[in-house]
């Protein structure tokens, strides 16, 4: 009966599992791998073919945007009103140059002669350099720059025929199109992240605060709602585009697409601070925020670091829902004159411009359907990776 | 239900004067000349004639005062652009235009957007389905003016259904109603296709199809009341987008609405009836997002307007 007792420290050998089981239960769970929602999105994303065509399509105009100075275009803003006006889509880069022959008869001779921007017959530091340079971009930044330089290096004089036609001043309407690209692209991206700054601060501060001030905070946004602002816009823009205020603006580096980028933000913001205040206010009360509000962090760390980051899948999937909804009030904007100026041009603005040629006499259709193509065709795929995101992000759908 | 109307009023009153005195101070703020900074240089005499008659004699707070007791009493001042014309009397004439132009396409966006959304979810998948969901993610995707352009190239110049542009007739104001309406009609055709399948499912449809009632009966009266609860909460935002869209649609087909009024007044500084249209927009956007939040408790016996 008196088994002799083991040395203390067998005693905790018999009490454990032996080291081994250790090792294969460390094992084990490092097999395991948690499935983050990013991940568990992504994975149902990509098996939804819509978005991901969608998501596909808006990453290369993204990038073909990026690199347009690169690309062998022509000249977005040189006008040719006697020989290029409303030329039809062609694939010839040859146009017809009337050449005036000496004199022999009074019918001119005719000769093909290419469309070139010829520029690298010219010496860098000449005159006529910088006047041709110029024509190709617009105040292009270091980056644009280097991209020019190289592309005049890789295609030298050749560029592509006017595939879209040309305008009624005889601009090439392709490179229109692709310049128009950087332009709404940005407006949309840059406006839509304004109105992201203000709705998501607004709407965080508000639901973490609670108490009168949420209901002051919220009720404003009420009020706000039923202002037609489009008005209070159109007639701000209108008012700081005048001549004196403009000079007075400039000053302070602001120019039209910095009010377009911070006005149509100052209106699409008031939908995202309701929704990321419900959101803040059912994750208020969560441990975590006890958890953080224990260790000392004070409210601002608190809503910003901790709640903000847990509202993001609601602010991802609104964003996509923002960005055609900014891109069409630019185009909006834009066809009443009030949007971006020359000799930047946008989609809205090649759309409108198409719209005023038409008559019942003849019908220049590449000015008003291949800007309507490339705008409708972003805010489609905007829209259905809108929607697909929201469904990939979903939590009901998890693990499915 | 009074005491909704009466809180609701309040609230109007306050937006109104917000609007009213951010709109007034930075209007004459900014530009402080108004539509009288012209070309033509006046007489000293004549201009101090002009500065009374529009009252720029007088300081800003003084002006603002004595022009918002006149705008309680409806009236925003004479037009500086437009001579001897008064702001009272545009929006007399714009109005009516403008309004029937926005509800006539309301009552096409609703038409519209009701019918092919319930067909759309009574026959879900079918080729019929599919083609109205693409033909609604294409409304919602082209802006409206895009669209009033292909449509006058097909239906005015091609097929010569309607009249160019014009004013005066009713027939007129449907291809303009219609292109201000389509985004709208598919945003309601979504909803209702959505709102509709979720109904369609449930027990107390099933109900209603097993004591014999006939189809058309249930999908009316009971699914579709159940399932326009989203589309009506909708027609708030609708609303303030069509005031919109008939800016645009007005300038297209040179219909002389508010809109156009509008624009001009803006481009020219002409501050009083850009001030006068304003406060009517809000108005009216106000009015709608009250009814709207009136209908909630008349389609869904258990929405309380006072929470």
């Amino acid at each position: 009966m008196n088994a002799p007792k083991p040395p203390p420290h067998q005693a905790y050998d018999a009490a454990f599992p032996p080291l081994e089981k250790y090792e294969t239960m460390l094992g084990e769970a490092e097999a395991i791998h948690g499935i983050s929602l990013w991940q568990d999105a992504w994975r149902r994303l990509r098996r939804d073919w819509v978005s991901m065509t969608s998501l596909g399509f808006l990453l290369l105009l993204g990038l073909l945007a990026i690199i347009t100075p690169l690309l062998p275009l022509q000249s977005f803003k040189e006008q040719d009103l006697k020989r290029r006006q409303f030329l039809p889509p062609t694939l010839s880069s040859q146009i017809e140059e009337p050449i005036p022959v000496e004199a022999e008869g009074d019918v001119p001779e005719t000769e093909t002669r290419r469309v070139s921007l010829a520029i690298t017959q010219f010496p860098t530091d000449s005159d006529e350099f910088r006047r041709r340079y110029g024509e190709i971009w617009e105040n292009p930044n270091l980056l644009d720059q280097a991209m020019i330089r190289a592309r005049l290096t890789i295609f030298g004089d050749w560029c592509l025929p006017s595939l879209c036609g040309t305008d009624h001043l005889g601009r090439d309407m392709l490179s229109r199109l692709f310049w128009g690209a950087r332009v709404s692209l940005i407006v949309g991206v840059v406006a839509t992240l304004v109105s992201l700054l203000i709705g998501v601060s607004y709407g965080a501060i508000s639901g973490y605060a609670g108490g009168w001030v949420d209901d002051a905070m919220m009720r404003a946004v009420d009020v706000m709602y039923s202002v037609p602002f489009i008005f209070v816009v159109l007639f701000l823009i209108s008012i700081l585009s005048d001549d004196t205020v403009k000079t007075r603006l400039a000053d302070y580096g602001i120019d039209r697409m910095v009010i377009l980028y911070l006005v149509i933000g100052a209106i699409y913001w008031l939908t995202m601070a309701r929704v990321v205040r419900g959101q803040i206010i059912s994750l208020k009360n969560e441990q975590f925020v006890d958890a953080a509000r224990t260790i000392g962090a004070r409210g601002g760390r608190i809503v910003f670091l901790h709640l903000v980051p847990n509202v993001l899948s609601v602010v991802i999937v609104y964003l996509t829902l923002t960005i055609p909804a900014v891109m069409l009030f630019e185009a909006f904007l834009s066809f009443l004159g009030l949007g971006v100026e020359p000799p930047n041009v946008s989609w809205g603005q090649l759309a409108n411009d198409g719209l005023k040629v038409i008559t019942p006499i003849r019908i220049y259709w590449w000015l008003v359907v291949f800007p309507a193509i490339a705008l409708a065709a972003t805010l489609y795929s905007l829209n259905f990776l809108g929607d697909g995101l929201r469904d990939a992000l979903d939590p009901r759908m998890k693990n499915r | 239900m009074i005491e909704f109307l009466v809180k609701r009023f309040f609230w109007l009153l306050l937006t109104l004067w917000i609007v009213y005195t951010f709109s007034f101070f930075l209007m004459w703020k900014v530009a402080p000349e108004g539509a009288n900074l012209s070309e033509r240089k006046f007489p000293p005499e004549i201009q101090a004639n002009l500065d009374r008659y529009y009252g720029l004699d007088k300081p800003l707070i003084e002006r603002y005062f004595l022009q918002f007791g006149k705008a309680l009493t409806l009236d925003f001042g004479p037009s500086m652009k437009l001579m001897d014309l008064h702001s009272s009397q545009l929006i007399r004439q714009g109005l009516p235009i403008s309004i029937s132009l926005g509800a006539l396409a309301l009552s096409f966006a609703m038409l519209l957007g009701f019918s092919t959304g319930i067909v759309s979810a009574l026959w879900r998948q079918s080729l019929l389905d599919v083609g109205f969901r693409l033909l609604a993610t294409l409304g919602i995707a082209v802006p409206n003016f895009v669209l009033a352009g292909f449509a006058i190239i097909l239906f005015v110049f091609i097929l010569k259904w309607f009249p160019a542009a014009g004013w005066g007739r009713p027939i007129d104001l449907v291809l303009p109603a219609l292109c201000l309406a389509a985004p709208f009609a598919a945003y309601i055709a979504r909803l209702t296709r959505t709102g509709m399948l979720e109904v369609l499912g449930q027990d107390y449809i099933r109900t209603a199809y097993a004591k014999g009632l006939m189809p058309r009966v249930v999908v009316l009266r009971h699914a579709f009341r159940g399932a326009i609860l989203p589309v009506v909460s909708y027609l708030g935002p609708a609303t303030a987008g069509i005031l919109t869209g008939s800016l645009v649609l007005e300038r297209i087909f040179f219909i002389p609405g508010l809109g156009t009024h509008f624009i001009e007044a803006i481009t020219q500084k002409d501050h009083p009836v850009s001030l006068a249209v304003v406060m009517i927009y809000t108005l009216l956007l106000f009015t709608m997002n009250t009814l709207v939040d009136l209908s909630y408790g008349l389609i869904d016996p258990r929405v309380k307007l006072n929470k």
